[in-house]
C-alpha cells in the first residue's frame, strides 16, 4: 500500500506522461498541428532545464539562449559536415553547448542576483555575434541551412524521423523523458537537496560547510547541458538554426516560460512553454504587432501573477472570487 | 595606416560616448534601485524619434532639451505605476517587466514611425568637417562630444555637490539608513530613475544625427552598455564611464585589424576583466559578489 501523497504523486506523473504520449492523437482534434506539439516539448525542455537553475538553485541566468543556440548550431554543423547519424550529431551539439556553459560558468559563479543575470546576458551575446559574423561557417544572418535530420538506423529496421512527424515527436519525447527523468532524479538526490538549501539560505548553507561555488557551478553546467539538448532538438525540428536563437531575447523568452508556468514547480515550465508557444503562434498570425501583445503579457504577468499558473493557490483564488461575487443574501436573485 | 587607426579610434570614442551616456543611466538605476532596465534602449530610441518629430516645431536646440525631458517624464510614469511595485522583490521580476516593456517600446516605435530608418538632419552649421585631412572629425561629432562631456560633468557635479545628489550616492550604499534619516526614498528613486532615463533620451537625440534612426537603435547599444558597467566595475560611476570609452575604442581598433570580431571583442575584454579583476576596473571589493 502506498502512502496517499505518494499515490497522488504517481497518479499525477501517470497523467502527465499519458497526456504527452497521446499528443499525436488529441492535438489535431483540438485544432493544433503536431510540429507545434513538438516545439512545446523542445522549449518545455529548455525551460525546465533553466528552472533547474532558476527555481531550484535560486540563481538567475538570463543568458541561456547562448547554450540553447550552441546546441542547435553544434548539431546542425555536425550533420552538415561529418556525420549522418542524428543521435551522434545531437551528442556533439550537447557537448558544444554544455562545455561552453561549464567554461563560462567558472567565470561567473561568484556573482549573485542582478549581477549574475547581467554577466550571463552579456556573455550570451558573444555567441550571437560569432554566429552572426562567421559567415563561412554559420551562414551568418541567414542562418545555418543545408542539413536534415537523418532516419534512425537500427540494423534491420530504420525509423524515418525525417518524413514522419509522429515518429519525430516520439524521438523528441524519448530525449525529453530521459532529460526530465535525470533532472528529477538529481533534484531528489542529496545533491539536489543541497541546491535547495543554497536557494533557501545561502549563508546558512555556507556555514554548514557546503562548497557553494562548486554546487552553483555544477548546477549551471548541468542546466547548460540540458538546454543544449533542447537546442539540438530544436535544430532537428526545423532543419535550420539561426542567430536569433542565441540572442538575449530568446533567453528572455525561456525565462518567461518558466515564470509563466510556475517557478517553484517541476512541471510548470512545460506548461509555461505550451502557453507561450501557442500564444505566440496565435498572436503572430493575428496581428503584426504581436511583440506588443507579448510585452503586455510579460508586464501583466509580473505585476499580477508572479507565481505563474502552477504556483497559484487555485482553490483559494476561486473561493475569494466566489466570496466577492456571490449575492449578499444567499439565494436572492438581483432584480 | 595611422590615418585608418586614428579614424577608427575616433569612431570608437564617438560610439563609446553613447555607451557612456547609456551605461551611466543604467548604473544610476541599478545602484539605487537594484533594477536592470532592459527598456533603456527603448527609451533611447524614443528620445531620437521624438526629436525627429519635434524638430520642425521647436528646432534642433529645442528638441535636444525637450525630447529627453518628455522621455524622462514617461520614465517617471512607468516607474510610479509599475517598477516601484517590484522594489525589494526578486530581481527576476523587474528584469522580466522591463524586458516586456522593451518589446512594447520597440514595437510601438515601429508602429508609429515605421520600420525603415528615418533621415535626421543635423543643423547646417554643424555638418562641416573641421579640416580636409581629418574629414571624419565633423563639427557635429565635436559638438556631440561636447554635449556628452557637459552632461557627464554636470551629472558628477550634481551628485557631488547637490543635496539630492548626495542622497542618491548615500542611498547607493545604504538606502535604509537614508530612509530612516527622513529622506523620502520613494521620491528619491523616482527622481533618480528620471535622471537615468533623461540621459538615455539625450543619447537618443544625439544618436539620431549620428547613427541611423531605427526602432532597434537602442537595443543594439544595450548589451555593450552592460559590458561597460561590468568592465568599469558595478557600483562605480567613474568606472562605468571609463568602461564605456574603453570598449568603444577597443571595438574601433579591432575594426581596423579584424572587422568581423569588432562586436565580440568587448565580451572578450569582459571575460578578461572578470578573470583578472572580478570587481571591475574601478569597482569596490565585495559589491559584486
Amino acid at each position: 500500500m502506498m502512502a496517499p501523497h505518494l499515490r497522488r504523486q504517481a497518479f499525477k506523473l501517470g497523467a502527465i506522461w499519458l497526456l504527452l504520449l497521446a499528443v499525436p492523437l488529441w492535438l489535431p482534434m483540438i485544432g493544433g498541428y503536431l510540429a507545434l506539439g513538438t516545439r512545446v516539448l523542445v522549449l518545455g525542455l529548455a525551460a525546465m532545464s533553466l528552472n533547474f537553475l532558476l527555481g531550484f538553485t535560486g540563481v538567475l541566468s538570463f543568458g541561456h539562449a547562448a547554450y540553447f543556440g550552441l546546441g542547435a548550431y553544434g548539431t546542425g554543423l555536425a550533420l552538415k559536415m561529418f556525420t549522418h547519424s542524428t543521435p551522434l550529431a545531437l551528442v556533439l551539439g550537447v557537448l558544444l553547448g554544455g562545455v561552453a556553459g561549464a567554461l563560462l560558468g567558472a567565470l561567473i559563479v561568484r556573482r549573485r542576483g542582478v549581477y549574475f543575470a547581467m554577466v550571463t546576458i552579456a556573455f550570451g551575446q558573444v555567441f550571437y555575434f560569432i554566429a552572426f559574423r562567421w559567415n563561412s561557417l554559420t551562414g551568418g544572418d541567414d542562418g545555418l541551412r543545408g542539413f536534415e535530420r537523418q532516419p534512425l538506423d537500427f540494423g534491420p529496421w530504420s525509423l524515418d524521423i525525417l518524413h514522419d512527424p509522429t515518429l519525430f515527436y516520439y524521438f523528441v519525447l524519448v530525449f525529453f523523458a530521459l532529460a526530465a527523468g535525470a533532472m528529477g532524479f538529481l533534484l531528489r538526490s542529496p545533491f539536489g537537496r543541497t541546491l535547495l538549501a543554497i536557494r533557501e539560505n545561502e549563508r546558512r548553507a555556507r556555514f554548514l560547510g557546503i562548497p557553494i561555488e562548486q554546487h552553483i557551478w555544477l548546477a549551471f553546467t548541468i542546466s547548460c547541458f540540458f538546454v543544449a539538448l533542447a537546442g539540438g532538438l530544436n535544430a532537428l525540428l526545423n532543419n535550420f538554426a539561426d542567430p536569433t536563437m542565441l540572442n538575449y531575447t530568446q533567453s528572455g523568452e525561456i525565462v518567461i516560460m518558466v515564470v509563466l508556468g510556475g517557478i517553484r514547480s517541476f512541471w510548470g515550465p512545460l506548461l509555461g512553454a505550451a502557453v507561450f508557444v501557442v500564444l505566440q503562434d496565435y498572436l503572430s498570425s493575428l496581428t503584426p504587432n504581436w511583440m506588443s501583445f507579448l510585452g503586455i503579457i510579460f508586464v501583466l504577468m509580473v505585476l499580477f501573477f508572479p507565481r505563474g499558473v502552477l504556483g497559484m493557490h487555485w482553490p483559494g483564488l476561486v473561493r475569494s472570487v466566489w466570496v466577492r461575487l456571490r449575492p449578499a443574501h444567499g439565494g436572492d436573485k438581483p432584480a | 595606416m595611422t590615418d585608418l587607426i586614428l579614424f577608427n579610434v575616433t569612431n570608437g570614442l564617438i560610439i563609446g560616448a553613447f555607451y557612456v551616456l547609456m551605461a551611466l543611466g543604467l548604473s544610476l538605476i541599478l545602484n539605487l534601485s537594484g533594477v536592470i532596465n532592459f527598456a533603456h534602449g527603448g527609451f533611447l530610441a524614443l528620445g531620437g524619434y521624438l526629436a525627429y518629430t519635434l524638430v520642425p516645431f521647436v528646432g534642433f536646440w529645442g528638441a535636444l532639451l525637450i525630447a529627453p525631458l518628455l522621455v524622462a517624464l514617461l520614465g517617471v510614469v512607468i516607474e510610479r505605476t509599475m517598477i516601484r511595485r517590484l522594489y525589494g522583490r526578486d530581481p527576476l521580476y523587474s528584469l522580466l517587466l522591463t524586458f516586456g516593456l522593451a518589446f512594447i517600446f520597440e514595437d510601438m516605435t515601429r508602429f508609429i514611425w515605421g520600420a525603415t530608418g528615418l533621415p535626421f538632419s543635423v543643423p547646417e552649421f554643424l555638418s562641416q568637417p573641421v579640416s580636409s585631412k581629418f574629414y571624419f572629425i565633423t563639427e557635429y561629432r565635436l559638438f556631440m562630444v561636447a554635449v556628452v562631456a557637459a552632461a557627464v560633468g554636470g551629472l558628477f557635479l550634481f551628485l557631488r555637490f547637490s543635496r539630492v545628489g548626495v542622497r542618491i550616492r548615500a542611498g547607493t550604499f545604504d538606502l535604509d539608513t537614508v530612509s530612516s534619516l527622513g529622506v523620502n526614498v520613494r521620491v528619491l528613486r523616482s527622481f533618480n530613475f528620471a535622471l537615468g532615463i533623461f540621459l538615455a533620451g539625450l543619447a537618443g537625440v544625439l544618436a539620431a544625427g549620428q547613427l541611423s534612426l531605427e526602432p532597434t537603435m537602442g537595443a543594439t547599444l544595450l548589451m555593450p552598455s552592460f559590458v561597460a558597467i561590468i568592465v568599469g566595475g558595478v557600483g562605480s560611476l567613474p568606472g562605468t564611464m571609463l568602461g564605456g570609452l574603453l570598449i568603444g575604442v577597443a571595438a574601433g581598433i579591432t575594426t581596423v585589424f579584424w572587422p568581423s570580431a569588432s562586436e565580440a571583442v568587448i565580451y572578450v575584454m569582459m571575460a578578461l576583466v572578470l578573470l583578472l579583476r572580478p570587481r571591475g576596473l574601478l569597482g569596490e571589493e565585495g559589491l559584486l559578489s
